[in-house]
């Protein structure tokens, strides 16, 4: 066992880490720790583009912005965060062009803006051109970006160095501690992938930047690496997580493999088809039809495909139409998502429409956070030095359903924001000191799971567990489909107790990370449906077919999750909490598009 | 929706609109250090579907029959670079080539790149790889003020270094480059590519230095044209031709 001491250490070297790594490397002692090399991040599989209303192209301002950001949320978004978001955008996509991002640029050589899902002009008069991008790679160039100011700040990395546990003062696993008491953090324990040994960091200050959990499900836009690794450390510690019932499924996922297509073949005219050829999201957004907010979408087409007008010999497909577009303006635009319908479909998108389905793609809730980053460990009290960002954490910026680009966006914002927050928490506080068995429970964790001599296969659990995810808690959900959610993952987390990994060695033991990650994913998986379980209303990207509107009376508040031990063995319960949503300019109404 | 990668479905069973399956032998070259220092080939017959990748194969493997099988994965559609590797003689992205696009009547011949060292199974050691890239200052470099508002930059001028711009630092070029596999000091491919995105981009000001940099014995003359790294680059990159640009650049200074 190694044993650091840093100011700050960031969990995560995705657009979030990365961002946080900038300022708080230049200001506090900092270590970037990353289960993979940080240009892994999925941050690069991000395509259509970063909301600001530069208002390079048309009339635009962070006002409009905010409020298509609240009402796309379905009125759950913290909106003192969205306005902090939207008018910081404008400095995020600045600063961003200034380390040298290549943006697609206007005639005149300004940054060019296009059209995106949900954000509109004027509270919802039209589609508004505010999205900056750098063709259908922007989550690439950002994430490059980043990585090469890294490199020019000599930041220091830990790669492939996987983040178990975090150690904190006090032990909130059994209930909340006494008000009056400081709890803080005092550093992480990490596994390195290449020699199977034991890192303690301790820190006086750390972030989580450690991205999503979209392999709960089974079709999912998602790396196979996002497994809610820091979501689920920070659950274990008895941290709660924020509104997990809110999954974004994203509308065109290449069908069959929920590979992503950007909206920004929507941006950019694309239209979705069912099989009579019909534009059908005229009846379901009249106004802004195909670039309805993604919930709206995915609803609309799983509901055409319910409702027998399905495209391909199953049925279960829609098409995405791009074939009036002009075959230059594809390659200028949409070049990577055309490549990805030719190579995993054998479609050619210039003259044949592109099956496609919604698939898992993003996390709404998260560790929950203050707009500054910091982690919240009940409804208003902080743990002192712990800080999320990214899609790890629910500020809450996306309420009930996220905006296209307005991920690439948090991971600036709030990344930039965690990082200054934590550096500045550094230099004044102390290092907490750390139990000399600190990595005691992970390493017991590891073992038993490593030499446990035979036992179930990690991935026929994993299986299990996001087919019963896609099948009971995806677009549509019913209190009859939950609870065999529920029941399901009950006996899949028993299954894991004795489960075994076949590699018994130290070096890159990536069957062994596969079975830790099975275990946060099952974790996840339980808060997730728990929280949909008792959200007895439809909102955003939450829909229950047994509750099919929106229950402002009883549900305009954020889940608050708890994962606590209960009496059986290695077995636990959730407690659910809510917490007010902060409303200042806009009161929730209906949403139409 | 059913992902078909992780179906196994007989031929016989085999309904309307479902894609027909068979055998596919991977033949791996595989190093489990903490055992023995020596490599060894093994072989695995998985069940596939013409439209799986090499990948999804390979995650057969590791999930049905040998968990110990290791490779590098993570977003599984061309994007992250953590994956290239050595297919039928090719450095290829496991997760880009389709089964279908190989003869999968013979065994798929499957090793870890070339030129870095092997750590596990296909998992080779990447920092050589990186130490390259970080020494051409792989970052934007301007003088003076910043504007308030962006740089500007004609479109005319965004495309001059568009194709560099699209590099995932897989390393498959790199790896693919016959001098880079007889002398590791070679800078290799990948880190001229990202040289290139910064010495013909408009807003930079540090094209002399990394000209400099790229002039020493180990740099761009080294290269021999062999257009390995274009034909191996997953990103459909023109490496050879940013080489020869690079080159050019040095010997008219004009960037």
């Amino acid at each position: 066992m190694q044993t650091h001491q840093y100011d700050v250490v960031i969990v995560g070297a995705g657009g979030a880490g990365m961002r946080a790594a900038l300022e708080s490397s230049s200001r506090a002692r900092t270590a970037v720790i990353s289960k993979l090399y940080p240009t892994r991040s999925h941050t690069g599989a991000a395509q259509g583009g970063m909301c600001a209303a530069l208002a390079n192209v048309e009339e635009d301002n962070w006002e409009w912005h905010t409020f298509d950001t609240v009402k796309g949320g379905d009125y759950l978004v913290d909106q003192d965060a969205a306005e902090v978001m939207a008018k910081e955008a404008i400095d995020a996509v600045l600063d961003l062009e200034k380390m040298g991002l290549p943006f697609n640029r206007t005639p005149e050589g300004k940054i060019d803006q296009r059209r995106f899902g949900g954000h509109t002009r004027d509270h919802g008069k039209a589609p508004v051109r505010r999205s900056c991008y750098a063709a259908d790679r922007t989550g690439h160039m950002i994430l490059q970006t980043l990585y090469q100011q890294c490199v020019k700040q000599d930041v220091e990395f830990f790669n492939e160095f996987y983040v178990l546990d975090v150690v904190l003062t006090h032990d909130l696993t059994r209930g909340p501690v006494p008000a009056d008491e400081q709890v803080a953090v005092s550093g992480v324990v990490a596994y390195e992938l290449a020699t199977g040994e034991i890192h303690v960091f301790r820190a006086k200050a750390v972030v989580f930047a450690t991205g999503g959990a979209g392999k709960i499900y089974k079709t999912t836009s998602n790396a196979h690496t996002l497994t809610g690794d820091g979501m689920a450390v920070a659950l274990r510690r008895g941290i709660p997580l924020e509104d997990m019932e809110f999954f974004q499924f994203h509308p065109t996922g290449l069908a069959g493999l929920g590979i992503l297509l950007s909206e920004a073949a929507r941006g950019e005219g694309g239209i979705l088809r069912n099989s009579e050829g019909e534009r059908f999201m005229e009846r379901y957004a009249p106004t802004i039809k195909d670039l309805a907010p993604r919930d709206m979408v995915a609803r609309a087409m799983a509901n055409e495909v319910r409702e027998g007008r399905g495209c391909g010999p199953n049925k279960d497909y829609v098409l995405l139409d791009l074939t009036h577009l002009e075959p230059a303006h594809i390659d200028a635009k949409l070049p990577d998502i055309t490549e990805f319908a030719r190579t995993y479909l054998g479609v050619e998108p210039y003259t044949e429409p592109v099956p496609v389905y919604p698939t898992a793609h993003y996390a709404m809730g998260g560790i929950p956070t203050t707009i500054d980053g910091e982690v919240l460990r009940t409804n208003t009290d902080v743990v002192a030095g712990l800080y999320a960002a990214g899609e790890v954490a629910c500020v809450s910026v996306h309420g009930s359903n996220r905006l296209g680009t307005n991920s690439l966006l948090d991971i600036n914002v709030f990344g930039k924001r965690a990082g200054i927050a934590a550096a500045a928490y550094a230099t004044t506080a102390p290092l907490h000191e750390m139990p000399e068995d600190a990595s005691a429970p992970i390493v017991g964790y590891i073992e038993r799971l490593r030499d446990h001599a035979a036992g179930e296969r990690i991935a026929d659990i994993r299986r299990d567990l996001q087919e019963t995810m896609d099948r009971n808690a995806q677009v549509f959900r019913t209190a009859a489909s939950l609870e065999a959610a529920r029941d399901d993952i009950v006996e899949l987390k028993k299954r894991y107790r004795s489960a075994s990994v076949q590699d018994k060695g130290r070096r890159y033991n990536t069957d062994l990370m596969e079975g830790i990650e099975l275990g946060f994913l099952l974790d996840l998986a339980e808060i997730v449906v728990a929280g949909a379980l008792a959200r007895e209303e439809s909102r955003g990207g939450h829909f229950r077919e047994d509750f099919p509107t929106r229950d402002d009376e009883r549900f305009m508040l954020h889940t608050m999750a708890y994962l606590r031990p209960d009496d059986s063995p290695g077995g636990s319960r959730v407690d659910l909490d809510y917490k007010p949503v902060t409303v200042t300019r806009y009161q929730p109404m209906e949403r139409k598009y | 929706m059913t992902a078909v990668a992780e179906n196994s479905t007989s031929a016989a069973e085999t309904k309307a609109g479902e894609i027909p399956s068979f055998d596919v032998t991977l033949r791996i070259r595989r190093l489990d250090p903490d055992r023995s220092d020596e490599p060894f080939w093994e072989e695995f017959t998985v069940t596939a579907h013409a439209t799986d990748r090499v990948l999804d194969a390979m995650h057969k493997v590791k999930w049905e029959v040998d968990g110990s099988l290791t490779f590098r994965r993570s977003c599984a559609h061309g994007i992250c670079g953590s994956d290239a590797m050595r297919i039928n003689g090719r450095n290829r992205l496991a997760c880009k080539t389709l089964l279908k696009d190989l003869d999968p009547s013979k065994p798929i011949v499957i090793e870890p790149i070339k030129g870095l060292p092997v750590l596990k199974d296909l998992v080779v050691d990447m920092e050589p790889f990186f130490a390259s890239y970080r020494e051409v200052m792989p970052f934007l470099i301007t003088g003076g003020n910043a504007p308030t508002a962006e740089r500007r930059q004609s479109p005319e001028e965004r495309a001059r270094y568009d194709d560099t711009t699209k590099c995932i630092l897989c390393a498959a070029c790199t790896s693919s480059c016959p001098v880079f596999w007889t002398d590791g000091q070679y800078f290799g491919p990948a880190a001229i590519v990202n040289a290139h995105r910064f010495i013909f981009d408009s807003r930079d000001e540090g094209a002399a230095q990394r000209l400099e940099i790229l002039n020493d014995k180990e740099g761009v003359w080294r290269c021999r044209t062999t257009f390995n790294c274009s034909e191996a680059c997953p990103r459909g990159i023109e490496v050879t031709k940013a080489i020869q640009e690079v080159k050019r650049a040095m010997i008219t200074r004009a960037f």
